[in-house]
């Protein structure tokens, strides 16, 4: 690493253990009903009309059962507003190029992951999506899949917080407080900011450019519906495309209400880009300034609300205990990931590339090297998926980074809510398996973790892991896996083959269920059976885990507090950092490592002999 | 019952809310501010030229491919390349074949011909930069020259970059080395900060302001 790369981590890490704290501060006001915060006399007319017109009233609490019943119901309703919008976009108004409405399989694909706050993309966004299939069917997912998450990380944290109690607050005032007064206020100075860097913010339809020097190219022929042309073969299958040599005058430059849709997609960590590029596309990421912030957007909610549980269990020093062990595993994170594509790869090298370049192949010159392996770590250590450089071409010890970051749950920092409720079962755990080695019943915060705890908290991770392994063997040795990425054939090879091809599969579910949304995009996964597959895999890595939590939660929120004794096991310190990230990465290494050991990491020992698939 | 369907009606309610206020009010807002404060950003930092033809954006990089124009990495955006409305790098692997030695169809003969598979891969990339910019086989290509970028419209290259290819654009144009290279640098985006990122040459720019000398 440079040292310019050294300073710039720095720079990072230090603003965001600065943000920490306040955030925290200002989520404890937006999570309290009665909270009270700066932007009050704007805001509370709106916040008090809005539950008026819901009917909902502020003070009713609810249990587990109530709140989870609100979310799912919320959810349920939310999507399908947006399979619906997608489906009927040609008839809907903001569609200046004329796009037709989105296939069944891809719009069930495409509300699934919004919903689920995945944001996976089977699509391209600039010539699929009308500006109102962008700017309501998705950014509507962009604030309330955030704003859910925090509700349920919020009702985690006041099941652990509060004793003999049943309820764990409302879901419907939770949702409302946190898009008005967190999201949108943030959402609104951020996407101006990203404006003054050369982000679009437009409703125009698309521009086309004169090119200053037109350019020569011999391409497949299509006719005017896009179809390939090709020659009259008797064996249909082996009909090639006719090529015509074309002389391109032209260039479209698209446009779009972008900064917007950006500003909530990082802070949400939704990650669902507008672009097909999404956050390396210089329209959707223009300067280093630019991704610097984006980077930090995706950390601040989730590092704020570390802090969050620290106020409210009246324990601060574990909720810095909580976010010292995720920085931990960021960081060991970032060198590896930077270092391996610093490092380059061989192959390339011995061809005549500069080796001191590292591996630039999907890779944006403004950000370099050290930029995309930290925007690479970050988008997986939480649930953004957004990405500024494309993994699939990382080499395979880059790769593997954030794979395995999404496998351990996308714990560190996590998904805005997601990561601290996917966290705290981890806690759980961790102070389970410490009651075991010593021999007491295990205590968290006073409350006694008994079998019915600790199997909600197994259970929330073995659906996960037997989710993500399930459906990538079950695609890898099917033909529906390998579909070719431009016709879409079945079974005739990925767009790359060997440990790498598996590796794209093994990405795509671990990335589904880990509600990520990024991807080795290699994988041609806008077919039918990928589409449904990965729709399933969202809902299960979204629903199947909130449920047992929400569960975990009406348990905890019932138990009373016994006072601290001198067998008490700490939740603060190194000895607790030490215990959760050995849980964190014995649960994570032992459910993958075989899953690795056949992707990237025997890659790449081929890459180093020179072997070429 | 009755609690059901307030539960409905809070769900309902809530989507059209939210639709209204997030989808509609603060795109909104974010348009108008973004149109007043910082109208060229917000509309693609566009390029016209006199009779205010669009030329291209800043942001997005074009093909350039004779002599006389610094060359803007490869790209793989849509099928011709630097395609502003199908963004996308290539996506293959640090062990494909195709990356690294490209596909080259051939007929029954073994000649080459035309084919919507045809790929060049970064050995082909080398050997074609070494060529137009009089490099030796033993040099060492940067690495930005030949790869092809996350977008496929990556608007800069590296300062190495320009710098092997500004003795070819000074030929071409008859200039003196040193006067192509006060151009490059004027049309260098630093570091944000002067830390973050890395600098690169803006490609658009440099050959607009190379054809605005003559």
């Amino acid at each position: 690493m440079h040292t310019t790369d050294w300073l710039q981590l720095t720079l990072y890490v230090g603003l965001l253990a600065l943000i920490t704290k306040p955030m925290g501060l200002y989520l404890h006001r937006v999570l309290d009903t009665d909270g009270r915060t700066w932007l009050d006399p704007i805001l509370k007319p709106l916040e008090n009309f809005t539950y008026k017109l819901m009917g909902v009233k502020p003070g009713k609490e609810q249990n587990w059962k109530q709140f989870t019943f609100s979310m799912l119901l919320f959810s349920l309703v939310t999507c399908v507003f947006t399979y619906a919008i997608l489906r009927l976009q040609y008839y809907l108004p903001l569609n200046p190029q004329g796009f037709s409405g989105v296939s069944p399989d891809l719009a069930f694909n495409t509300a699934v992951s919004f919903t689920t706050n995945t944001n996976w993309q089977a699509y391209t966004g600039e010539s699929t999506m009308s500006y109102f299939s962008q700017m309501v069917a998705l950014v509507i997912h962009n604030f309330a899949s955030a704003a859910v998450g925090i509700a349920i990380a919020a009702a985690l944290v006041r099941g652990v917080a509060r004793h003999s109690a049943k309820t764990l607050g409302n879901f419907w005032v939770d949702l409302v407080r946190t898009t008005y007064y967190l999201l949108l206020p943030i959402c609104l100075v951020f996407a101006v900011f990203l404006v003054s860097q050369g982000m679009v913010q437009n409703l125009k339809a698309n521009d086309t450019a004169k090119l200053v020097e037109p350019m020569k190219t011999t391409i497949g022929q299509v006719d005017k519906d896009n179809n390939p042309v090709t020659d009259n073969n008797p064996d249909v299958t082996k009909r090639k495309q006719l090529m015509e040599t074309k002389t391109v005058t032209e260039q479209t430059i698209s446009q779009g209400p972008v900064a917007s849709q950006v500003a909530i997609k990082m802070l949400g960590t939704n990650g669902g880009g507008y672009f097909n590029g999404n956050a390396s596309h210089p329209f959707e990421n223009p300067t280093p300034l630019s991704n610097f912030f984006q980077m930090l957007s995706i950390f601040a909610i989730g590092s704020g609300l570390t802090y969050y549980l620290g106020l409210m269990t009246g324990n601060k020093g574990h909720g810095w205990a909580v976010w010292t062990t995720m920085m931990i595993l960021f960081l060991v994170g970032v060198l590896l990931c930077s270092w391996a594509e610093a490092s380059g790869n061989p192959i390339h090298h011995k061809l005549g590339v500069a080796v001191a370049d590292g591996n630039m192949e999907g890779k944006e010159v403004r950000f370099g090297i050290f930029n995309s392996a930290l925007f690479a770590t970050i988008t997986t250590d939480a649930s953004c998926g957004a990405v500024n450089s494309m993994h699939d071409s990382f080499t395979p010890l880059g790769g593997f980074v954030p794979l395995f970051n999404m496998q351990l749950g996308e714990i560190v920092i996590g998904g805005v809510g997601a990561g601290l409720y996917g966290m705290l079962v981890f806690v759980v755990l961790a102070v389970f398996i410490a009651g075991l080695m010593v021999g007491r019943t295990p205590e968290y915060l006073g409350k006694k973790i008994q079998s019915y705890d600790v199997k909600m908290a197994m259970l929330a991770l073995l659906v996960l892991s037997a989710s993500i392994l399930g459906f990538a063997a079950w695609a890898s040795v099917s033909k529906w896996g390998a579909p070719n990425p431009i016709t879409g054939e079945l079974g005739d090879g990925t767009n790359n083959s060997g440990p790498h091809g598996f590796a794209e599969i093994l990405y795509a579910f671990s990335s589904a269920n880990g509600n990520n949304g990024s991807a080795f995009a290699g994988l041609g996964a806008n077919s039918l059976w990928y589409n449904t597959t990965i729709g399933i895999a969202m809902l299960i890595g979204r629903f199947l885990m909130i449920v047992p939590i929400m569960a975990l939660a009406g348990s905890l929120v019932q138990k009373k507090i016994s006072p601290p004794s001198a067998g008490t096991f700490p939740v603060s310190g190194l000895t607790f950092i030490v215990l959760l990230l050995g849980t964190v990465l014995l649960v994570g290494a032992l459910n993958y490592l075989p899953a690795l050991a056949l992707g990237p990491i025997v890659e790449h020992f081929l890459m180093h002999q020179g072997t070429l698939f | 019952m009755k609690e059901f369907l307030t539960e409905i009606r809070g769900a309902i309610m809530s989507t059209l809310i939210l639709a209204v206020v997030c989808c509609g009010a603060y795109p909104v807002a974010v348009w108008a501010i973004a149109q007043i404060a910082f109208h060229d950003k917000a509309n693609g930092s566009l390029i016209t030229d006199a009779d205010g033809t669009i030329r291209g954006s800043r942001l997005l990089a074009q093909s350039f491919s004779s002599n006389k124009y610094f060359q803007s990495r490869p790209s793989n955006a849509g099928a011709t390349g630097y395609d502003g409305a199908s963004s996308g790098g290539t996506n293959l692997g640090p062990t494909s074949e195709k990356l690294a030695n490209g596909v080259h169809m051939k007929n029954d003969k073994g000649k080459d011909v035309d084919d919507t598979g045809n790929f060049d891969g970064i050995k082909d990339l080398i050997a074609a930069y070494r060529t137009s910019n009089d490099l030796k086989e033993t040099d060492e290509v940067p690495a930005d020259a030949v790869t092809r970028s996350a977008s496929g419209l990556d608007p800069h290259i590296s300062v190495r970059n320009a710098e092997l290819q500004a003795p070819r654009i000074a030929k071409a144009r008859n200039l003196g080395l040193e006067r192509v290279m006060e151009l490059v640098r004027a049309n260098t985006d630093g570091a944000g900060l002067g830390i973050l990122g890395v600098p690169g040459v803006n490609v658009l720019a440099l050959n607009l302001a190379l054809d605005s000398l003559q």
